[in-house]
This record gives C-alpha cells, structure tokens and sequence, in this order.
C-alpha cells in the first residue's frame, strides 16, 4: 500500500541494514518478543503428537523397555528446542560471512561418515558417538540452504545469472551425490530441492528453471531406465525397485511393496476416530520403521482420520509461516535461508506422508519432528531455529525501521 | 496487496517484490495443492475404504488356535461309562520363547530329550514340523509324560527355556483291551481322511475316531471345537491380546448296546476257554464271541481275541508297534504271522462253521421238501458218493436217524445225505442261508465287516472263469483263485455240514440263530434283525438327543413245525443224554432257561479244528443268542460250548461252571 512496497528489490541490489545499529536498538523489543508465536506453537504441537505416537507404537518394540524410544525422543526435542531458542537469538546474518567454512564443515561432516561412520541396514549413514548416532547427512541439509543462500547473495551478484545457477546446482549437487552414494537417497534429493528452491527466491528466470526441471527429468530417466538397461546401476536395485514399489504394492513381506501395503492397511484401518488400544499393524510389527519413516502411518492407525488432519494442519501452520518468514525477511540472505528451510520442511513432509498412504515412491525421508531420531529432530529444529531468527530479526528491523521513517 | 497477508495487524508491513510475492505464491498454492491431495488420499483410506482396511488388519493379526472339544464318553446300556476321556499334561515348546539357534538351543534339545527319553532330533523334528503347520502356536513333544517328568520340569523351569506344560484332555480306555476292536480308537485326523465325507468341517489336528464306535458314530462323539483367537506379530509370534475365543462344544456321548458286565465276563470266558483248550494241547490262538437279543438285534457283548490296548494310540506308535497290532511282525522263530490284535474276528473273520450250520441246512431241505422230518437217514459210518467217503467224526455210526435224532447227535451222514439229496433241487441250503443272514453283510454299525461266502455253481463257474482269465492274462500255470474245477454233488454236501467253501462270521451266524429263534418264539414269523451297538445319543448333561432305531433287515416267513423240529434237534443236543453239548450244560435249569445249542467243529487243512458254538437260550424278558468260536480250540463241545455257557450263566446271574463237553462231533 506504501509506495515503499515496490521498492525492494530481488537479487544483488537488497539493501542491507549495519547489524550492530540494529541490535543495539532492538534489544527490548526482541524480549518482549522472543519468537514467533505460530510457528513456536505449531513446533510445540508436533512435538507433543511425536511423543503421543511413539509411545503408542513403540511400547512393544524392545521387550521391558516400552518409553525407550519416547525418553530418547523427548531429549532429542528437549535438546533441539534448546538449539532453536538460542539460534533464534543469533543474529542469522553472521553466518552469511562464514559460508564457506559452513560449505567445507557439510562436506567434510559427509566424508567423516564414510571414515568413521557405522553400517546400519546396509547404509553407512551416521557416525556413532556416545550418546546418539550422528547423521551428517541430516545437519548438512541446514548447512546447505545457508551455504548456498550466502553464496547466492555475496557472489552471486557478481556473477551472470546462468553461471549463478550452475554453481548453485553443482554446489547442492557434490554433496547429494555423496550422500546417496552412502547411500541415502532422500537426503541427496533433499539437497537438490533446496538448491532449486534457493534459486527460485533468489529470482533466477523461469526459463532456467525450466531447463533445470528438464534436465532433472532426464537424468531421471537416464538413471532408472537407460543406464540400468546398459548395466550401470547409478542407484543401487533396492532402491530403484523402493521407487517404484509403490506403482505395484505386494503383500510378499520379501518384496518392497510390502511395507507401504502394510502401511496402507494400519491408516486405513483407523478409520475417522482410530483404533487406539485396538491397533495392531503397528504395535505388532507389520509396518516395519513405524517409528521412524513410517510414523504418519502409526499416527494413522492409532488416531484416524482427526489424528491424521491435526498432525497435517499442524504442518501446513508451519509451512505457511516457513513460507511468511520468505516475504517477512528483512534481507535477502533471510529470505533464501528461509525458501530452503520451507523447501525442506514441504519436501519432507509430502513426500514422507505421500510414501506411507502409497502415492509416493519410498525414499526414506523423516518426517520433520514426528519421526524418531536425534539427528532428524535436532536438525528440523535448527532450520526453525532459523526461521525464528529471520523473524525476531525482521520485526527488529521493522520496528526500528518504522521508528526511522515516522519519527 | 499479495496473497501472504500480515498476521495480525500490528505486525509491520514488508515491502515485498510482486515477483517475489508471485513465486512465493507459487509455493504457496503447490502446498496447498499437496495438502489437498493427501486430505483426500486419507479420506478416501480412512473413511470410504476403513472398514475393508480393518478387517484386513484384522486378517493380518488374528489366528486361531483350535481348542480340542472334550470327546463324548461313551456308556454301556445301563449308562456305566465304557470310555471316557481323562485329563493330562503335555509338555509342549514355544517356538518363540526357545533359546537361539545353534548350540543353546541343540542343548536344551539335549537335555529335554534325556528327561523325556526322546532323541534330540527327534524333539528337532516335531518342532519344525509344528512351526510350519501353525508358527504361532505351541508344539506338543510328549504326552502323559508322568508325574516325575512334569515335577521336575515344573520345579527346574530355568533351566527349560520355552518348554511348558499344558493340561490336555485324551481319550480313556480304562478296560484296556475290553471290546477294543468295537470300541476303536481316536487320533489326529488324517489328510486322506479331511477328504471324507464323513469328516466334513474338521479342522486339521483334530482328534477323531479311526476305528470301531468311535469312527462310526465319530460325528456325535467329536463335538465341536473352540478356538482360542491369538494376537500375532508381523514374525508370526504371539503377543498377548484379550481377543475373544470361542469355547469348544463338548461332544455327545454314545449309549451303546453292550452290557458292561456281560462284556467283561464274556471276554474273561474266552480266554478261560482257550486257556483251557491250550493245556489241552490245541493252540487256541485267537478266538470270538458275539451275544446278541434276538428280539431286536442289539449286541449285549462282542469280544475278539487277541485283543490290544487302544489307550496305545492316544500317543504316537512306533512303526513296529503298529505292525504288531495288525499281526505282520513275525513270530519270533516261526515263519507264521501272528494273530492280528485289530481284527475283529466276531465280525471281521471269515470261518467255515462246521455243524453250526446244520440247522440251516436242515431248515432248507425241509422248506423244500428236499427230506421228511421222520425220515431216517445216514446210516453207516460213511456216505459214499462215486468213490468218495463222507465220514462221521470218529467213524461213529448213529443208524439211520430221524431229523430231531440227527441234530442232537450231530450225524454227519444225515447231513451229508441231505446234502446230496438238496444238490438236485437247486440251491436250497444256500437260499436259506441267505435268508437268515449268512453270506450277506449284517449292516452293523461299524466301519467294516466281511461279507462272506455260500458257494453256490454259479459262484464256482465265475471264479473258475476268472482263473482262466488270469492265467492267460498272465501267462501263470495257477493264479490261485480257483482250482478250476466245477460244482459237485461233493461241495453241496461240505456246505451242508458246514465245510468247504463257507465263509461266514459268528455275527452272521448269530443272526442266523436269532432269526431261527424269533420265528420259533412267533410261530414261524422271523425277523432277521441288524445287529447293532448303538442306542442312544445323550448331550454332555445325560439329556437324550436321538434315540437310534435299526430298521430290521426283513422279515421271513419259515414253516412253524419245521422251526420247531429243528429247535427240538439243537435243545436236545444240548440238554439230553447223548447231545452233544448236553455234558456242558449239565446243571443248567432247562426247565427256566431252556438251551438251544449246537456245537461245531471246523476243519482247517494242517491246522488244529475250529471250535465252534451256537446257542439260544430262551427267557420270556431277555432272551440271548450266544455265537463262540475258537481258532485251533479243537472240538466244539470242548472249547467253545463251555465260554457259551459262561456267557449264559452271567447273563441269566447263574453260578459260572466251566465243564468242557466230552462229545468229539464235527
């Protein structure tokens, strides 16, 4: 409605306010206001339905243990909470300076796995430490949409658009081939959907968006149909045969389909109000990791459909306000930091909720918040963590700038 | 101004781009697309197709374990329990609950199979066997293991891991062998047998009957069986649920004809007699009875020896235990094969009767006017026909005798005569043989009986033709179905003293009696009954279900002044001086219980004679038709007569005397 609101513009012209005026300044502000309260509500909210679920399916999961997994998830939220609150104090814009510190700690964060890390189902993702088992993998998505974000905003400008755009890609690109080569799959797609969503925020024209779609498609198609015609398997055959298990799902517990049928079957069978005390695929093992991948599942069976549209609603507040958080930015770092963390938490949320009702292949993506796992939760509540920064940040910038231009 | 709206009013306003609010718009509107989708994904999984989905998961996580329905007993005719059912323990194996496999679990095998007197691989086997017809639910390895046995599994359970005990109901025989071949036996139904008709709806690893009652009236006696509705993992395993289970309907029980202390008595005689015929020199190695009610038909006792213990195959029988009950083991040092204990040999075993058969012959001949009742014939020691003999026993010569005279010295020359006699008037001995019920089956209650043989020309022709067909299909000198030679006057003449080709069972042949003894008590009006040992079906209470009713086989109209010759000839054999089981019944109160009896003597070619007796003994209430066969028990007179009389003494509560008859007729 200002004549002002036209006046920002995309790319490398944002104007960027000196940090230390501003912080000075907002100080009681960002106290009376510490965080943005939708999106602090909708992290509560999930948090508790995790609790709520795990507790439900996994009782049975280790004889004489039943809240081995709900304890562990509690500290993980409890742990990641912590990190959220203080990275929301921090001033997101410092880390913009140490993008390629970030970019080197992804990195080599991704290749300590491959020296140290430990096998689990046949994948070497994580690495083991005392008290939980690291997946790089999981932090570097963070890492990532701020490496690239930085990158987008401090060289990008000196660049020409289509070279901006290859860097970015092939930047999103080394990592993800490393972490699917462990091999897992969904967080390297991760990777490439944040890339393609820093890139789109951050202007980049339709037309190389369109290019990149295509050439996405094509490498697709090369990987699951050409290449394994001439017998170079650039994925490994489980997963190939997981993406596309869900195009044909089996009862066969040896084949993939099994898992989303079963899956299938416990959602559905919780009908409008759920199953509660009566359920039975998940407690009873039939959906094999229903406290982890297949947790929407578990939520399903045990609370139906209104358990299964609360948990959702409580996603789509936290994508909107992931969303709000990229127009809310007082700069255009926070803006690109806040399209990968939205294009993660979206890409996550459909594809995992997508996988257990049996409309999306099988990748192996977490459901933020919900699935149990340190490195999952503790890396959902960095990136909110971030959110929460862009926004403390904004309405301190707001508000200051508010006062600069009234008063 | 864009589609991102403030929140709330007080938040400041950000300058947006409008190409920036566009593509976060963009963003926006494809979540929202996405939302949308797995909205309705979900309602159409939970809320249109639910119902299917939970009965799928119901599918996926619920199985039955089948709870054994306790098996009816089944009772005498007074109601006194024959078999029952007892409880036991049987030590059974939680797959799920065992030590891992290799080495632990080898141990425990060990160490179970050394206090169960079980091989190792043997507890292995019965396991894996177990697992793969039900993963879920436990395996049963031994049992009515013994009191010590589950002591010590009880009080050492540490060191069992997954092996339990479960109290399981099994049949009971507590007689023992008593009536064993009639009673049957149970055990797990058999995949042949899922296929039965007979067995339609039983579920695999149910008990039922394999032979006897308990086969044939299996369907009463069986029940319906609960199941237990178990909760189990995606492994298969159990895990504890409060899933409703149904309770198994208990079976019926069976009242059947038998009387349990003539029964008893009745196979203690039999073995008394052939004790007695073996300190006499004969082998005497197997033997039958059968008493029937000649009014009606029902079995008041039936015994068969040797005998087995059906309590046997409430457990697993070894392979040569099996053997041995079905008579293939060898005699150790003889070449012979040992009595099968499983025959029932009162309505299985196929025998020539010897002089047991005059009556019929007798009833036949005079019907057709082949004889004259006050004719006299058979005199001299032999008849000759051509250049053959036909002999009395001992070459004794009675004279010429009238018909009366003839049965109750038992003269073979009478009968050889009227034997030869009937041959020119057909096959009169024969069609009255069938019509009393010999050669045809007696539709029993039982799963099987013999149906026997009357040679007649026609039967002699056919198998004589078989012969020949056989040996020139298979290029053979003899097939041995037939020597091949045609109907003589001879075969008519062995048949009418009971020799030769007869083939019948003392069932038959007490029907036989008791349609003689019914048309004697009804002036000729006689009714072959259907013997049988069913009765009544009661429910678990003693409440009666179905009353089972035998429809006779026929009625037959016999000449009264015929019957009553005959019946004079065999009550005067056996109760005056010279009859020839007279001896054996002496003391016995003719004038209350007047005996109708006759002795046989089978002859069996380089074997010892087949004892034989039949009697009936007349009382106004209880009437009794007694059928006794010893195989090598020598004369019929010796042997078998005295168990006849033991029979008619506990039946009529006379004092027991066992005198063996001196009369060395055939």
């Amino acid at each position: 409605m200002s004549p002002s609101t036209v006046s920002r513009p995309i790319g490398p012209s944002a104007a960027i306010h000196p940090p230390e005026r501003l912080e000075e300044r907002a100080g009681p502000l960002l106290l009376r206001l510490p965080l943005d309260p939708l999106l602090t509500i909708a992290v509560i909210g999930l948090a508790i339905c995790s609790l709520v679920t795990l507790n439900a399916a996994t009782r049975h999961l280790i004889p004489r243990q039943p809240h081995y997994y709900v304890d562990r998830q509690a500290l993980y939220l409890g742990v990641g909470a912590a990190c959220m609150i203080v990275l929301s104090r921090v001033n997101y814009g410092r880390l913009r300076h140490l993008k390629y510190g970030i970019y080197a700690l992804l990195i080599l964060g991704i290749l300590a796995v491959f020296a140290l890390g430990h096998s689990a189902n046949g994948a070497q993702r994580s690495i083991s430490l005392p008290f939980f088992s690291f997946q790089a993998s999981e932090l570097g998505k963070v890492l990532l949409a701020l490496a690239l974000a930085a990158y987008v905003v401090d060289r990008g400008r000196r660049l020409r658009a289509r070279e901006r755009t290859v860097h970015v890609m092939l930047g999103a690109l080394v990592p993800a081939m490393l972490v699917i080569a462990q091999p897992d799959l969904g967080s390297g797609l991760v990777y490439m959907v944040i890339a393609f969503a820093v890139l789109y925020i951050a202007g980049t024209s339709w037309r190389q968006l369109t290019a990149l779609v295509a050439l996405i498609v094509l490498a697709l198609t090369f990987v699951l149909l050409a290449a394994p015609v001439a017998g170079v398997h650039v994925i490994k055959p489980y997963q190939e045969e997981r993406l596309t298990a869900f195009l044909h799902p089996s009862s066969d517990p040896q084949k993939q389909g099994y898992q989303q049928q079963e899956a299938k079957i416990a959602i559905g069978s919780g009908q409008k109000t759920g199953r509660g005390g009566n359920s039975s695929q998940i407690p009873n093992g039939f959906v094999p990791e229903s406290h982890t991948d297949f947790i929407f599942a578990a939520v399903g069976e045990q609370y139906g459909f209104v358990g299964a549209s609360l948990v959702l609603a409580l996603y789509a507040l936290l994508i909107s306000r992931a969303l709000r958080m990229i127009v809310y930015a007082k700069d255009l770092f926070g803006s690109l930091v806040a399209a990968g963390a939205a294009a993660m938490l979206m890409f996550q949320v459909f594809v995992n909720v997508g996988m257990t009702i049996g409309i999306m292949p099988i990748t192996g993506v977490t459901l933020p918040l919900m699935s149990y796992g340190g490195s999952s939760v503790i890396t959902t509540m960095l990136a909110i963590g971030l959110l929460q920064s862009i926004y403390v940040q904004a309405r301190a910038s707001q508000a200051m700038k508010g006062r600069v231009l009234r008063y | 101004m864009t589609t991102l709206e403030p929140v709330h009013p007080s938040e400041p306003r950000v300058p947006v781009s409008p190409q920036l609010a566009l593509r976060v718009a963009v963003l926006g509107g494809l979540a929202m697309a996405m939302f949308a989708i797995i909205f309705f994904r979900l309602w159409y999984l939970q809320v249109l197709s639910g119902e299917q989905y939970v009965q799928k998961a119901n599918a996926n996580r619920a199985r039955d374990l089948p709870i054994a329905a306790p098996r009816g007993q089944i009772l005498d005719r007074e109601g006194q329990p024959i078999v029952a059912s007892r409880t036991t323990n049987s030590v059974q194996i939680v797959p799920s609950a065992l030590p891992p496999p290799g080495a632990p679990r080898l141990a425990l095998y060990r160490h179970l199979g050394a206090l169960l007197g079980m091989s190792p691989q043997r507890i292995e086997a019965l396991v894996v066997k177990g697992r793969t017809a039900l993963p879920y639910a436990p395996v049963a390895i031994k049992t009515d293991a013994g009191q010590g046995v589950l002591t010590v599994l009880a009080e050492r359970q540490g060191e069992f891991p997954g092996v339990t005990q479960q109290p399981v109901s099994i049949r009971d025989y507590p007689n023992g062998p008593m009536a064993a071949q009639v009673l049957g036996y149970v055990g797990q139904v058999s995949k042949p047998e899922l296929k039965l008709r007979a067995f339609r709806g039983v579920k695999q690893g149910t008990v039922v009957g394999q032979e006897g009652i308990e086969y044939y009236y299996d369907r009463y006696l069986r029940g319906t069986p609960g199941a237990q509705r178990v909760e189990v993992n995606a492994a298969g395993y159990p895990v504890p649920s409060s899933l409703p289970s149904t309770q198994p309907l208990a079976g019926h029980s069976l009242k059947v004809t038998l009387d349990f202390a003539l029964e008893r008595e009745g196979e203690k005689a039999l073995l008394e007699g052939m004790e007695h015929a073996r300190g006499g020199g004969k082998p005497a190695v197997a033997g039958a009875f059968v008493a029937l009610d000649p009014r009606n038909g029902e079995v008041l006792a039936i015994g068969s020896s040797p005998s087995f213990d059906p309590n046997k195959f409430a457990k697993p029988l070894t392979e040569s235990e099996y053997a041995a009950l079905e008579g293939k083991a060898h005699v150790a040092g003889s070449s012979e094969e040992s009595p099968a204990p499983l025959t029932d040999r009162a309505v299985n075993g196929t025998y020539p009767t010897g002089s047991t058969f005059k009556p019929i012959t007798a009833m036949g001949a005079l019907e057709a006017g082949v004889i004259d009742p006050s004719m006299g014939l058979g005199g001299g020691q032999c008849i000759y026909v051509s250049t053959q003999a036909f002999c009395n026993a001992g070459k004794a010569d009675y004279g010429p005798v009238a018909l009366v005279e003839a049965l109750k010295v038992s003269s073979d020359t009478y009968f050889f005569e009227t034997g030869e006699l009937a041959n020119s008037h057909g096959t009169v001995i024969q069609q009255k043989a069938k019509q009393l019920g010999v050669g045809e089956q007696t539709g029993i209650d039982l799963p099987s009986e013999i149906t026997g043989l009357v040679p007649t020309p026609a039967w002699r022709a056919k198998v004589a033709s078989e012969e020949l067909a056989c040996e020139r299909r298979r290029h053979r000198s003899s097939c041995g179905i037939s020597d091949g030679r045609p109907w003589s006057v001879g075969d008519n003449m062995h048949l009418a003293v009971g020799q030769g080709d007869l083939l019948t069972s003392p069932l038959q042949m007490a029907v036989a009696y008791s349609t003689l003894a019914d048309a004697f008590r009804n002036g000729g009006e006689g009714t072959v009954v259907r013997p049988h040992l069913g009765r009544e079906v009661d429910d678990s209470q003693g409440r009666l279900v179905q009353a089972l009713s035998f429809s006779p086989l026929r009625h037959v109209h016999l000449n009264d002044s015929d019957v009553s010759l005959v019946m004079e000839g065999i009550h005067e054999a056996a109760s005056q001086a010279g009859g020839t089981s007279a001896d054996v019944w002496a003391g016995w109160n003719q004038e209350q219980h007047p005996v109708y009896g006759k002795t046989g003597t089978a002859e069996h070619v380089g074997k010892e004679d087949q004892s034989w007796y039949m009697c009936y003994v007349a009382d106004p209430s209880r009437p009794i038709v007694i059928a006794v066969t010893v195989e090598q028990g020598g004369f019929g007179a010796e042997t078998a007569a005295p168990i006849a009389r033991l029979i008619a003494s506990q039946w009529f509560g006379k004092p027991k005397r066992f005198i063996s008859g001196t009369s060395k007729t055939f």
